[in-house]
């Protein structure tokens, strides 16, 4: 297996990003309140996991932070401060549009849940990626987004020749990494990753995971990874937040969570997933007594 | 008992330009009533190609699929008979039931069809398969798709593949979209029919931890041929085959992953 126990540790003691008191409600009939008083704080260089289920507001929430929100949902409270690396604190609400488009990708990039389906099909790769340059840096010319474009290419392992390749032209795994190299190409602080893997089978995923970490060892961003998946979580998180109907019920570094889970629903959440070495649990019922080989 | 066999079943789709496509080598497999076998496999190895031509969605390009020693009717009458034998539970349940349609006349529909039991008689066996996908007939029954939430749908869509009353059911990925939560209660559920019913279950899935779990056997295919088969035990826990090894190894698995060396999971 590829991961590393002995994995140095990257996180920092600084603070990225302090969400305190965070609430975003659904103004429909009747209102929904899909976030519920989250207070998080971020470490630079830490893999944040927000697990749970569908509807318990881990997308909201990553949405809230970087205020992608739209009407009927409303920040009913709380803030959003960014620690920025030299030292100025941003208050994510206090941004108007300008700046606001101008911190996102910068300093907070993002790979959307069904990422890989979110390339545009009539526009290449390269073009793509170059958008970014012509948006947030305007300065560079084409050769030099072009170039950056394929380095970036060459950075998540898709390659260069493939700048001029349309979304259909490459697979689900590598359309995933183009994603990828396009939140990276600010080189941002912050990624936020919404089921980045979830459409893949485990041995892209693996490997992505793995890019992933690799990446982050080389550039020191932070991750909030968002999934439904609590063993891949486990694996991957410094620490992870478990979120129940709004509310972070749990949160705690990745052992702590695997060994002494406190809260009930979090205990809940770790035996649906059957232990795929272990012994068997008695969430299947009925069998006869299993036969244990080896292990 | 029913015996389901696949004899050297080759599959080649023709793809223009590209020359052919070979889903599938020579695959030999045996499916018997009383027995779960679960097919492992990355996407496109060929997993929902079983599927489709054991359910006659597609045809093999050579080789056999013999139901009880009979070869797979091709048409007509017959095929209708095979398929009523075998029944298949697909991935989503959102897409896989009409949203005109109430869940009454989803279980109706195979049970008028196939006359599984007489007109008068089929209210009554509708209640039935509903309590026994543990549903509560009278909250469920008048109701559309979009009234109930996915495990509940799933449940609709086992209990009317069930309601032809089938030797074997192919279940494709049925838990893959649901809730993390509520997909031991489905694929207990199904585990718990299995025996019931003496069925024959062929478990698709990419998951390896529940298809060691929920099934007898595991067969494990890579580009369209099995590379690996056999107990569901041995072959997690001790796979012959690099590629088995290979799956294994990327899957989740916090146990390994927290254990020091020699100690056992705390979980349990």
């Amino acid at each position: 297996m590829t991961h590393d126990k002995n994995q140095e540790r990257i996180v920092t003691s600084d603070n990225l990003l302090t969400v305190s008191n965070f609430s975003v409600m659904y103004d429909v009939d009747p209102p929904v309140e899909a976030v519920r008083d989250v207070s998080i704080t971020l470490k630079r260089g830490e893999i944040l996991g927000l697990a749970g289920e569908s509807g318990c507001g881990k997308t909201t929430l990553a949405y809230g932070i970087q205020r992608l929100l739209k009407p009927p949902a409303v920040i009913t409270q709380g803030s959003a401060i960014f620690h920025d690396k030299g030292g100025e604190d941003i208050d994510l609400n206090s941004l108007d549009d300008q700046q606001m488009r101008a911190f996102r990708w910068d300093k907070a990039s993002m790979v959307f849940q069904g990422a890989m389906n979110a390339l545009n099909p009539v526009v290449n790769i390269g073009k793509q990626l170059g958008d970014v340059f012509t948006t947030h840096r305007p300065e560079m010319n084409k050769a030099q987004r072009t170039e950056e474009s394929g380095r970036l290419l060459e950075i998540v392992g898709v390659g260069r020749d493939r700048l001029r390749a349309f979304p259909h032209e490459l697979s689900g795994g590598m359309r995933q990494r183009v994603m990828i190299a396009m939140a990276l190409a600010l080189k941002p602080q912050l990624m936020i990753m919404d089921e980045p893997t979830t459409a893949l089978d485990v041995l892209v995923q693996r490997e992505i995971l793995q890019q992933i970490s690799d990446l982050r060892k080389e550039f020191g961003f932070s991750v909030i990874f968002i999934t439904h998946d609590l063993p891949l979580l486990l694996e991957i998180s410094d620490r992870i937040a478990v979120m129940r109907q709004g509310k972070v019920v749990e949160i705690n570094t990745a052992e702590q969570i695997y060994h002494h889970a406190e809260h009930e629903y979090t205990r809940k959440l770790l035996a649906s997933f059957p232990s795929l070495t272990g012994e068997r649990g008695d969430f299947v019922r009925g069998k006869s007594s299993p036969t244990e080989t080896g292990a | 008992m029913t015996t389901l066999e696949f004899k050297d079943v080759t599959k080649r789709y023709r793809i223009r330009g590209t020359g052919d496509f070979l889903a599938l080598d020579k695959v030999n497999f045996t499916l018997t009533s009383g027995k779960t076998i679960a097919l492992v496999g990355q996407s496109g190895s060929g997993k929902s190609t079983i599927a489709k031509i054991l359910t006659q969605l597609e045809r093999a390009t050579s080789g056999e699929v013999l139901l009880d020693g009979v070869a797979i009717p091709r048409r007509g009458r017959a095929l209708r008979k095979y398929r009523q034998q075998v029944r298949m539970v697909f991935q989503d349940p959102f897409a896989s039931l009409n949203p005109y349609h109430t869940i009454r006349h989803h279980i109706e529909r195979p049970l008028l069809l196939d006359k599984v039991v007489p007109k008068d008689q089929v209210e009554d066996e509708v209640f039935r398969l509903l309590e026994r996908v543990r549903l509560e007939p009278n909250d469920v029954i008048d109701r559309r798709p979009h009234e109930l939430s996915g495990g509940q749908r799933q449940r609709v869509a086992i209990a009317r593949a069930l309601a032809s009353r089938p030797s074997l059911l192919i279940a494709d990925e049925p838990v893959s979209m649901l809730d993390v939560s509520i997909r031991l209660g489905v694929l207990n559920l199904l585990a718990d029919l299995q025996r019931e019913n003496n069925l024959g279950v062929l478990y698709i899935t990419h998951d390896l931890a529940t298809a060691r779990h929920f099934s007898d056997e595991i067969m494990v295919l890579n580009h369209g041929v099995v590379v690996e088969r056999g107990n569901a035990d041995d072959v997690i826990l001790n796979p012959q085959n690099a590629y088995t090894r290979q799956l294994r190894d990327a899957s989740p698995n916090p146990d390994k992953h927290f254990a020091a060396p020699g100690t056992t999971s705390p979980r349990s």
